[in-house]
C-alpha cells in the first residue's frame, strides 16, 4: 500500500504553517498521522500537499492554567497516559486514551488531531462533549473558540477551516466532587468503538447530580451529546431508576448505522448498558 | 518420559533451543520481501471492484505514461502465451488473468510491472478498467437452486454451479438405526469462511534467465518441489522445464496451508519475468491477501446424532453443503475432495456412520485450504463435539460423562472406524482425567451452580477430538497423481557433522532444530552437529512439503530411516575398526563397543572418519543415506481441551477465562515446540471462534478484508493457555511420534462454543454460531429475557 | 514531487538521504538502508511487524513519513545486539521460545525493549497491553510474555 504522490511541508512556526494553509493547493494538516497517513495509503484521500505541524514549538502544552486543561496540537495520546495531573483530575481522558488504537499508534497520535479528523468512531469527542470542551481554531484572522458542540456537523465534517489548524483543546477544570468514566465496547484492542458512552459529572452537597456531560461514541455520523440523559441525572440522586431513566436516554438519542458491529438495535442497547456503566463509574470517582 | 540420549547429543525429548532463532531475532531472516536482485523489477496488480462481471475494456495508456511503468499485462497478452488459466490442485481450472469475465471481488485483472514498487502502485491506480457489472451469486443454497445462472460457462457443458458429491459410510445402514433410535439429536451449523492470515503476506521473486532458459523463483511456498512439477507441467509448452526450474523458498513467516496453492500473482510475475527478461518481484498487501488468496473452511453442515436413552451414540448422519467460491482451488489429495471429514466420527465408538458433501460455485474467490488442519478435519471435529454436547443436553447427562460412556476404549486399538479409518493408537480416557484434573472440572461445575442461581452466566466447555494427519499413504494419497510420501537425505562429513536435507519445508515449525534432534536420536552425533535444510529444489530430495501436520509423521520419519541405513553402515565400519563382527557390538546413542568389552569401543564420528579414511574392505566410501518414506498409516493424536467462558449479560461479550488443553500426539522430539505448536494452534482457534470471519454481502463485497475487520486475536484477547499431555506412541511410526502442529486449532473452536452454550444451557439453547460475536449473544440473551 | 534532504541515525549510524515527500520510513530503513529485519505485514496500522524506536519510542515505521525521521534517532533490530551478543530480550526470546517464524518478532523486540526500558518490571497485565499492537500469529503470546518477564528477571539481577 503506498501512497498517492504529493509534497511535504514542514513549517517552523504557526505562522509560517498558516501562511502555506493560504498559499498551497489542496493542503491538509498533519500531526501524528496515525489517521491521516492510513487514508493516504489506502487512497482514501490525496491531498496535494501536506503540511507537517510537528516540529512547531509552542504546540505541546498540557498543564492546567487560568481553570482549563490546555491540551495543545502536538500532545500525544500517550502523554496524556503518562501525566500524573490527568489521572488525578481527569480520569476519563485517562480512560479514553487506553483505548485508542493501540499503545503505538497511541506513541504517535494526537488528541486534537483525533478531534480534528471529525471521525464519529473516534472517542475523544464524546468525551470532550461530556467534560464541555472548547477548542482554539487557529486561522490567518487568528484564534477562535469553537464550542464543542458546534464543531460536528456531519460525517467527516468539522467547523474548522481548511486554512485553520486546530492548536489547542481547553477543558475547564472539573468542580469538586466531580467524577468522569469513559466505557468502550471493542470487539478486541485497536477496534474502533461498537459503541462508547463518555460521562463527566458533579455532585451537589446532598449527593444528588449537580451537573452533568453524556457524549456517544460511534452512534451516529456526528458524535452525540445525549442530552436528555445529562437532563434525567442532573438535579437527582443518582439511584438505580435514575441511572436506568438517563442510560434509556442515551440510548434514544443514538441514530447508530448497523454493520459488522451489530443491528441498530443491539448499538441502541449498547449504548443503553454503557451509559449506565460509565454512569456508576464516574459516581464511583465523584465520591458518590 | 525421560530422553535416551545426553544433553550433549539432544536427541528427543530434550527442550533444545531453536537453532533458527539467532538469525530471527537479530533481523538477520531472509523472507522473500528481503530478497532483491540487480535490476530487479516491480509487479503490482490491478484488482476487480466488483464480484461478478464482463470487462469490456483495459485501458492501460494513462498508466504507461507513468514514469517508471513499463509493461501492463492483461489476460490476453497471458492468452497469446496459453498462461491465461491455470489448473489447481483439484483438477479444476482457475484464471491466472481474465481476457473477459470477473468472477470475484478482487480478481486480479491485469499486472503493472514498474522499476519501483511506488511507480508500479501508481501505475495500478492509472489502469482503466470497464466493467459490465453481472448479478453475482453469493450464497451456496440459491447457487444450488434451478433457476441459479451457471456460474462456470467456460466448462463445456456445465448446466448447474454443483462441483461434485462425495459420501461415504452406509446410508441405509445408518438411516435404519435413525429410525430405530430412542433418541435423535440434530444442528445445523457453519463453519464460516476464514483466512490464515499469516503475519508475512505471499510473494515471489522470478528471475528468467533468458540466455540459458533458465527460471528461478524465490517464493512463499510451502511446497516448493510441488511448485516446480506444476510449474514445469503449466508452462512447459512454452519451454519451461523441469530440469531448468529451480524453486527456492526462503525463511517463510508463517504458512498454516495458505502458502500451498499457486496464486494468479506468482505467475504472472513468471510470465513478467519471461517477457521482459529481467527479475520480477511481487509482495501482495494484506487486504489483497485477505480479499484474493485461499480462503478456508466454509462448510455449512447438517449433523444428527441417533442414540440409545442413556446416551450411547449409535450412529452419526452429516449432510455438508461446501462453498468453494469460482474453482475448486482446495489443496487436498486428488482423491480426497472433501478432504478427511470422514473423521468426523471423533474419539466416539458407534455401530455406523454416514456423511456427505456437496460442493458448490459461488462468486468468491477460489479455495480452500487446509489451514492449519489436515484437510477438512477442523469442519468435521467442530460438527461432531458440538452435536454431542446437543445429545449431552438432550439426555440430561454431563458432556464429559457423556463423552467418556461413549469414547473408543483404549483396548479396542488399532480401532476400524465407521467411516473406514484404521485408528492407530490412543486412550481418551487419560487425556480426559488429565484435563479434568488440571482445571478441577467438578468444583467448576459446582462454582457454576452457585453462579447460575445468582443469574450470572459462566460456561465449561468440553471438547475430545480425534486428529487424523500424516498424509499420507501412496495407496491412498496423491497431490496431481505424485504420491504423498516424504524425504530425507543426510550426509555425514569426514568429521563427524552432518548435513540434512528435507522435502519438505518449515514455517516456524523448527525443522531445522526438532530434524536435527531426529538425526541425533538415531545417530548420536550432536544435534548442535547437524546442519538441516529444505525448501531449494535444487538440493533438497523431492517432498511434497509441508501441510496437513505431516511434516514429522513423514519427513521426520524419512529423517529416522536415512540415519539408521547410516547407522548400519556405521556399525560395519565399526566391526572392521574394533575387528570383531558385527553382531559382537553393541550401540549406545553415539557409540559402539564390544559386547562384554565396553571400553573397547569406537564412536560415530570414527567411523565417519574411517568411512572417508579407512573403510572396510569392499565397502563403497562415504556415509550417506537418502530415504523417501511412504507411511503405512496415517497418524491418529487426539486430546481433551476444557475451558471456562463468563459471559457479560449487558454486552453479550464473551471472556475464556481458563483454557486446559491435554494434547496427546505420540512421543515427543522437542517438548519446549510441541507446547510452542499447541500455543499457536489455541491462538487460531479463538480467532474463528470469537473474533475471525470473511463474510460478504449479497454483492459480493468482502467485509473483512484488511486488518481492520478480520480480527486476529492480540495478546489482550488471549488467555494464558495451560498445557498438559499425555503420552500414546504411534505403533508404525518408526519414532512413536504423531504430529501436533493442528490439533489445538482443530479442538479449540469447538471447546469455546461448547462452553458458551453451556453458559446458556438452562435458558434452552443448544447452539450459537461461530464466530461468537457479541451481539450475536446479546440477540440470545434478549430473546431468552436474561439481557442486562 | 519533492524530494528532501533528510539526516537520519539509524542504530548509531548517520545516514543522509535524499526522500520523496511519501517515501514511509519503514521502506527507507528496508529498501534504501538494506536493514530487512524492519517487516511489513498490513496496509492498516494493526499488525506492529514494523516497529521501530524512534528517538526511543515505538512506532510503526509503514505510518510514518521518512521525511519526518529527519534528525531523529532509529533503533531497528539490527541494533539491539552489541559486542556482549543478544540483549536479554533477545536472549528471553530464544530461552522461552517467543519465537517461530520470526516475522513479528523483530517488532515485537522493539515494542519489548521500550517497555522494558520505561517499566523494568512489568506484570504480565502490563506486557500483554503493551504489545497489543503487536500481531503474532504463530506462539500465542504466552511465551512472548514469558521472554520479556525472563529478561525483566535477567536485567533486574545485574543491577
Amino acid at each position: 500500500m503506498i501512497p498517492p504522490q504529493f509534497d511535504y511541508h514542514a513549517p517552523g512556526s504557526l505562522d509560517e504553517a498558516l501562511g502555506l494553509l493560504g498559499s498551497l493547493d489542496d493542503p491538509k494538516v498533519m500531526s501524528g498521522g496515525q489517521s491521516l497517513l492510513p487514508m493516504l495509503k489506502l487512497r482514501l484521500a490525496s491531498p496535494a500537499n501536506i503540511v507537517d505541524i510537528g516540529r512547531i514549538p509552542g504546540l505541546d502544552t498540557l498543564a492546567e492554567e487560568d481553570g482549563f486543561l490546555r491540551i495543545g496540537a502536538l500532545v500525544t495520546e500517550t502523554q496524556l497516559e503518562q501525566s500524573a495531573l490527568v489521572a488525578l483530575a481527569y480520569p476519563i481522558l485517562l480512560d479514553t486514551a487506553k483505548v485508542i488504537a493501540d499503545p503505538l499508534v497511541r506513541n504517535r497520535a494526537t488528541i486534537c488531531g483525533n478531534i480534528a479528523h471529525g471521525d464519529p468512531a473516534n472517542d475523544h469527542p464524546a468525551t470532550m462533549l461530556a467534560l464541555g470542551a472548547q477548542l482554539v481554531a487557529t486561522g490567518p484572522d487568528g484564534a477562535r473558540t469553537i464550542d464543542i458542540d458546534d464543531f460536528f456537523f456531519g460525517l467527516f465534517m468539522t467547523l474548522l477551516g481548511e486554512d485553520e489548524i486546530l492548536t489547542e483543546i481547553r477543558i475547564p477544570a472539573p468542580a469538586p466532587a466531580s467524577g468522569g468514566a469513559y466505557v468502550k465496547l471493542e470487539r478486541k484492542v485497536g477496534d474502533y468503538a461498537v459503541a462508547g458512552s463518555a460521562v463527566q459529572l458533579s455532585l451537589a452537597r446532598d449527593g444528588t447530580v449537580a451537573s452533568a456531560g453524556i457524549g456517544l461514541t460511534n452512534l451516529g455520523i456526528t458524535p452525540i451529546r445525549a442530552t436528555a440523559a445529562e437532563d434525567a441525572l442532573t438535579g437527582q440522586a443518582p439511584g438505580d431508576d435514575t441511572i436506568a431513566a438517563a442510560a434509556q436516554a442515551a440510548a434514544d438519542a443514538t441514530e447508530p448505522i448497523p454493520d459488522r458491529r451489530g443491528s441498530i438495535e443491539y448499538k441502541q442497547n449498547m449504548a443503553r448498558v454503557l451509559t449506565a456503566r460509565a454512569i456508576r463509574k464516574a459516581l464511583a470517582r465523584a465520591g458518590g | 518420559m525421560a530422553p535416551r540420549t545426553s544433553a550433549k547429543i539432544c536427541g528427543m525429548g530434550h527442550s533444545m533451543k531453536r537453532k533458527e532463532d539467532p538469525r530471527f531475532l537479530q533481523g538477520k531472516g531472509n523472507y522473500i520481501d528481503d530478497f532483491t536482485l540487480p535490476g530487479m523489477l516491480w509487479l503490482d496488480i490491478v484488482r476487480s471492484p466488483i464480484a461478478y462481471g464482463k470487462i469490456k475494456n483495459i485501458d492501460s495508456s494513462k498508466a504507461l505514461e507513468i514514469p517508471g511503468v513499463l509493461a501492463v499485462l492483461t489476460g490476453k497478452d497471458l492468452e497469446a502465451y496459453g498462461l491465461h488459466w491455470m489448473p489447481t490442485l483439484m483438477s479444476d481450472t482457475q484464471m491466472v488473468l481474465p481476457t473477459d469475465t470477473v468472477m470475484y471481488q478482487a480478481q486480479e485483472v491485469a499486472g503493472v510491472i514498474a522499476t519501483s514498487r511506488y511507480a508500479a502502485a501508481d501505475g495500478v491506480a492509472a489502469v482503466e478498467v470497464d466493467y459490465e457489472p453481472l448479478k453475482p451469486v453469493i450464497d451456496p443454497f440459491k447457487a444450488l437452486e434451478d433457476d441459479a445462472p451457471v456460474l462456470r460457462t467456460d466448462k463445456e457443458g456445465k448446466t448447474d454451479n454443483h462441483i461434485w458429491h462425495w459420501e461415504a459410510g452406509d446410508k441405509e445402514a445408518t438411516d435404519r438405526i435413525f429410525e430405530e433410535a430412542d433418541v435423535v439429536v440434530r444442528e445445523k451449523m457453519h463453519v464460516p469462511r476464514i483466512h490464515v492470515a499469516s503475519i508475512e503476506t505471499c510473494g515471489c521473486l522470478a528471475d528468467f534467465n533468458p540466455v540459458e532458459g533458465h527460471l528461478t523463483v524465490y517464493m512463499t511456498t510451502q511446497a516448493p518441489h510441488a511448485i516446480r512439477t506444476v510449474l514445469a507441467l503449466v508452462a512447459g509448452h512454452v519451454g519451461l522445464s523441469e530440469e531448468k526450474i529451480r524453486v527456492v523458498s526462503p525463511d517463510i513467516g508463517g504458512g498454516f496451508g495458505g502458502k500451498v496453492p499457486v496464486y494468479p500473482g506468482y505467475v504472472v510475475a513468471i510470465a513478467a519475468s519471461v517477457v521482459l527478461g529481467k527479475p520480477v518481484k511481487w509482495i501482495e498487501d494484506r487486504m489483497e491477501n485477505l480479499q484474493a488468496d485461499s480462503f478456508a473452511r466454509d462448510y455449512h453442515m447438517d449433523a444428527e446424532i441417533a442414540a440409545n436413552a442413556d446416551g450411547k451414540i449409535r450412529a452419526l448422519r452429516i449432510k455438508t453443503i461446501a462453498d468453494h467460491g469460482y474453482s475448486d482451488a482446495q489443496a487436498a489429495p486428488s482423491k480426497w475432495p472433501a478432504g478427511l471429514f470422514s473423521i468426523c466420527t471423533g474419539s466416539y465408538d458407534m455401530e455406523q456412520a454416514y456423511a456427505e458433501v456437496d460442493a458448490v460455485y459461488t462468486n468468491k474467490p477460489p479455495g480452500g485450504v487446509a489451514y492449519r488442519c489436515s484437510f477438512r478435519v477442523t469442519e468435521a471435529v467442530h460438527c461432531m463435539e458440538r452435536v454431542v454436547d446437543t445429545l449431552a443436553h438432550k439426555v440430561g447427562k454431563d458432556p464429559a460423562q457423556l463423552r467418556e460412556e461413549n469414547f473408543i476404549p483404549k483396548e479396542a486399538f488399532p480401532y476400524q472406524s465407521p467411516l473406514g479409518w484404521e485408528y492407530d493408537s490412543g486412550d481418551y480416557q487419560a487425556a480426559m482425567d488429565k484435563a479434568k484434573e488440571m482445571i478441577g472440572y467438578d468444583e467448576l461445575r459446582a462454582e457454576q451452580a452457585e453462579k447460575r442461581a445468582r443469574g450470572e452466566l459462566m460456561g465449561i466447555g468440553v471438547c475430545s477430538f480425534t486428529e487424523v494427519l500424516g498424509a499420507g499413504p501412496s495407496k491412498d494419497f496423491d497431490i496431481l497423481g505424485i504420491k504423498m510420501f516424504d524425504s530425507a537425505e543426510v550426509r555425514v562429513h569426514p568429521t563427524g557433522k552432518a548435513i540434512a536435507r528435507f522435502g519438505t519445508k518449515s514455517q516456524g515449525q523448527g525443522h531445522e532444530t526438532t530434524y536435527a534432534q531426529i538425526i541425533a536420536e538415531e545417530l548420536g552425533l550432536p544435534a548442535a552437529h547437524v546442519q538441516v535444510e529444505e525448501g531449494d529444489t535444487d538440493t533438497a530430495p523431492y517432498g511434497l512439503g509441508t501441510y496437513a501436520s505431516r511434516s514429522t509423521p513423514t519427513a521426520g520419519a524419512a529423517g529416522a530411516m536415512a540415519a539408521r541405513q547410516i547407522r548400519d553402515k556405521a556399525a560395519k565400519i565399526a566391526a572392521h575398526l574394533l575387528e570383531v563382527s558385527e553382531e559382537d557390538l553393541d550401540w549406545e546413542p553415539g557409540t559402539f563397543s564390544v559386547k562384554g568389552a565396553p571400553d573397547k569401543s569406537v564412536s560415530i564420528q570414527d567411523c565417519a572418519f574411517a568411512a572417508y579414511t579407512n573403510m572396510p574392505p569392499g565397502m563403497e566410501p562415504g556415509l550417506e543415506a537418502t530415504n523417501y518414506y511412504d507411511p503405512p498409516n496415517l497418524t491418529f493424536p487426539f486430546g481433551t481441551y476444557i475451558c471456562v467462558v463468563d459471559i457479560d449479560r449487558g454486552t453479550g461479550e464473551v471472556t475464556v477465562r481458563r483454557f486446559v488443553a491435554v494434547d496427546d500426539c505420540g512421543n515427543i522430539i522437542n517438548p519446549m515446540i510441541v507446547q510452542g505448536q499447541i500455543h499457536g494452534g489455541l491462538t487460531q482457534g479463538i480467532g474463528p471462534a470469537l473474533y475471525e470471519e470473511i463474510p460478504y454481502d449479497e454483492d459480493g463485497n468482502n467485509l473483512a478484508g484488511s486488518f481492520m475487520d478480520y480480527l486476529v486475536p492480540t495478546a489482550v484477547e488471549t488467555p494464558a493457555w495451560e498445557t498438559g499431555h499425555t503420552v500414546t506412541p504411534s505403533p508404525h511410526h518408526p519414532l512413536g511420534a504423531k504430529g501436533v502442529g493442528e490439533s489445538a486449532t482443530v479442538g479449540a473452536p469447538p471447546a469455546i462454543a461448547n462452553a458458551v452454550v453451556d453458559a446458556l444451557a438452562h435458558l434452552g439453547v443448544t447452539h450459537v454460531e461461530i464466530p461468537i460475536r457479541p451481539d450475536r449473544v446479546w440477540e440470545i440473551l434478549r430473546e431468552k429475557g436474561v439481557a442486562e | 514531487m519533492a524530494t528532501h534532504n533528510i539526516n537520519v541515525t539509524v542504530n548509531g549510524e548517520a545516514h543522509a538521504a535524499a526522500v520523496d515527500s511519501r517515501l514511509l520510513l519503514v521502506h527507507l530503513i528496508r529498501d534504501d538502508l538494506a536493514l530487512t529485519g524492519t517487516h511489513i505485514g498490513c496496509d492498516t496500522t494493526h499488525c506492529g511487524a514494523c516497529t521501530v524506536l524512534m528517538d526511543g519510542v515505538p512506532v510503526k515505521s509503514c505510518t510514518v513519513l521518512a521525511v519526518q525521521a529527519d534528525g531523529a534517532e532509529i533503533g531497528t533490530v539490527e541494533g539491539l545486539a552489541g559486542a556482549d551478543g543478544m540483549t536479554p530480550l533477545q536472549e528471553g526470546f530464544q530461552e522461552e521460545h517467543g519465537l517461530q517464524c520470526g516475522f513479528c518478532t523483530p517488532g515485537m523486540l522493539m515494542t519489548g525493549t521500550a517497555l522494558l526500558e520505561s517499566n523494568p518490571n512489568p506484570s504480565e497485565a502490563e506486557i500483554r497491553e503493551a504489545i497489543s499492537g503487536n500481531l503474532c500469529r504463530c506462539t500465542g503470546y504466552v511465551n512472548i510474555v514469558k521472554a520479556v518477564e525472563y529478561a525483566a528477571a535477567k536485567t533486574g539481577e545485574g543491577d
